[in-house]
């Protein structure tokens, strides 16, 4: 299932539509890499709203596709992690560590307007 | 309540099958939502491993009644490699470590009962029990 | 490979068959069991007024059900009776499981009783086998196989029907409690985008667990920037506890907001710092009030980086 990626202004916003199989979650990665070199997007929103389920791989693609946009320029946040899905992450020990987190779309892009990703000559 | 239903998990697209079908079968048996969330996170962990660590396996699923105690069993099993050493496995430092997910040790915390065979060379059988309320 | 052992699921015994097997030569036993419970069933159905009269009249005589009304009684025992009959039948629980879950979910409510829903099946049972033995009282070796086939199955239903009730009973009140448990740990909205849960008394895992869901739901309903974590009232911890004290926070990471503890008292702060929990992870104010202004000034000190919202003034 392809995730559809809107451009707004210096940022992408990926919206999740349904379940995610393992290859979406890669066509994902690859796709949101190619876009922010292609329009040197600052940030990416990824929303993930209607995620029922995320577990140890989605865990750990959606902290390769921020640590891989942040080598390309871009801040990454995650939006829209429901309750269940939050509290059953946290059961395994799953923490997005190292990934920005927000509410909603809405404090998704507050988000990004705090933390302005600044071009910096050396990775940290 | 005998109905029992055998998943053959072989590809990524299994562990999604998988984890959609015991979220309606325990969503009939009475759990709620933030169980129904449990049980499949947790099947999606057990069906993950099968599929990177012993290529192809299968997952049974039934309900279950104990008295008036109405529950979910979920066996998950394979013909893989094996563990060596269950009790490291079950560790979480070392399961992430070496790309075991937390698929073992998070699982035994999301069920209330968990049992885990596993021979080297001959494979691997996971077996666990979720109880409504 | 070690086989698992094959477990019987469920609790359910085996019926007596009831398959049309055709028998070339002599009848077998399950021939007659099936022709016993054909006849059996044509007699329950030809006196099924008379038969359903004497059970309630012992239902009433008994003093079962008095929640209910005369005509409900019978009318439900209309019900059963078919269901019975049926059940007999075919062997098929399934009809009457649908039926009992019903009758439960209606009946609980007005306050029916576990041994009033079991003492009525056992009547029906009585009443059946009595009419049974009236009739076969000529033929003793005829009215055993009768017996033979009909205790079974008599037995099941009683069975099935007792646990129906007792799950329905379970699940409401499992509901109940944890309506209960809602109502007696609000979570607060105090401020915009900033909310206070206040914890009270011993918590067990099943109680920490819950507020743990209340809390992120009400994170989406307020949509909540800060939570402010009152344990001022809770005198000890379990590391259990504390472990989902911790995963509190985390979850709440998750949903885009920070937590603030405070009440950590100084036996606590030492359970914590015992199991292992990094106290860094938390975010430990001395009490609710100093909690409070410290929420405000993360809410304020967001608000200013953002060009729309208005600045916070400090609290004096």
């Amino acid at each position: 299932m392809h995730v559809p990626v809107l451009k707004q202004g210096e940022y992408l916003i990926a919206s999740i539509q349904s379940a995610l199989s393992d290859p979406d979650l890669i066509q994902l990665r690859d796709d949101l890499a190619k876009r922010v070199g292609q329009y040197r997007s600052r940030g990416v929103i990824i929303d993930v709203t209607v995620l029922d389920i995320i577990d140890s791989f989605a865990t750990r693609t959606l902290r390769a596709i921020a640590h891989m946009l942040k080598l390309r320029g871009a801040e990454t946040v995650i939006v829209g992690i429901q309750p269940d899905v939050a509290f059953a992450m946290v059961q395994l020990g799953l923490t997005l560590e190292g990934v920005g987190t927000a509410l909603d779309l809405e404090e998704g892009l507050a988000y990004l307007n705090r933390h302005p990703m600044r071009k910096v000559r050396h990775e940290q | 309540m005998n109905n029992e239903t055998r998943i053959p998990i072989q590809r990524s697209e299994d562990i999604v099958t998988a984890r959609e079908l015991a979220r309606g079968m325990a969503r009939t048996a009475g759990f709620n939502g933030s169980d129904l969330t449990l049980i499949a996170t947790a099947i999606s962990e057990v069906t993950r491993n099968i599929v990177e660590h012993a290529k192809h396996g299968e997952l049974v699923l039934a309900l279950v009644c104990n008295g008036s105690k109405r529950g979910i069993v979920i066996v998950a099993r394979d013909e893989g490699p094996g563990i060596a050493d269950v009790p490291q496995a079950m560790q979480y430092g070392y399961s992430s470590r070496n790309g075991l997910g937390v698929g073992l040790p998070g699982a035994r915390w999301l069920m209330d009962e968990f049992e885990i065979d596993s021979r080297i060379g001959k494979g691997t059988i996971v077996t666990m029990r979720k109880w409504v309320g | 490979m070690i086989k698992l052992k094959n477990k019987r699921l469920g609790t359910t015994r085996p019926m007596t068959s009831t398959d049309n097997a055709v028998s070339v030569t002599e009848h077998d036993s399950s021939d007659t069991s099936a022709a016993m419970l054909r006849e059996l069933v044509a007699h329950l159905r030809q006196n099924r007024t008379q038969l359903r009269e004497e059970w309630a009249r012992r239902i009433t005589h008994a003093e079962l059900l008095t929640a209910m009304t005369d005509q409900e009684i019978f009318s439900e025992a209309t019900s059963v009776y078919d269901n019975y009959v049926e059940v007999l039948e075919t062997g098929n629980v399934e009809a009457l499981q649908a039926y009992a879950r019903n009758l439960s979910e209606r009946i609980i409510p007005r306050g029916v009783q576990t041994n009033e829903v079991v003492g009525i099946v056992l009547l029906l049972r009585d009443v059946l086998a009595r009419s049974l033995f009236k009739k076969y009282q000529t033929d003793f070796d005829l009215l055993n196989r009768v017996l033979d086939a009909y205790e079974p199955a008599a037995n099941r239903i009683a069975n099935t029907v007792a646990v129906s009730f007792v799950q329905e009973r379970e699940r409401v009140i499992r509901q109940q409690q944890e309506a209960i448990r809602e109502l007696s740990t609000p979570v607060l909205q105090v401020r915009e985008r900033l909310l206070i849960l206040p914890i009270i008394g011993v918590i067990d895992s099943q109680r920490a667990r819950q507020l743990t869901e209340q809390l992120l739901r009400g994170i989406r309903t307020n949509r909540a920037k800060v939570v402010v974590v009152d344990i001022t009232g809770v005198p000890t911890i379990d590391s259990t506890v504390a472990n989902h004290l911790v995963q509190t926070v985390e979850a709440s990471r998750l949903m885009g907001a920070s937590v603030i503890v405070t009440g950590l008292s100084a036996e606590i702060a030492q359970t914590l710092v015992t199991i292992g929990v990094e106290l860094s992870k938390v975010n430990a104010v001395g009490d609710l009030q100093g909690g409070i202004e410290e929420a405000e000034r993360l809410l304020g000190y967001k608000v200013i980086l953002s060009e729309e919202a208005p600045l916070m003034e400090p609290k004096s």
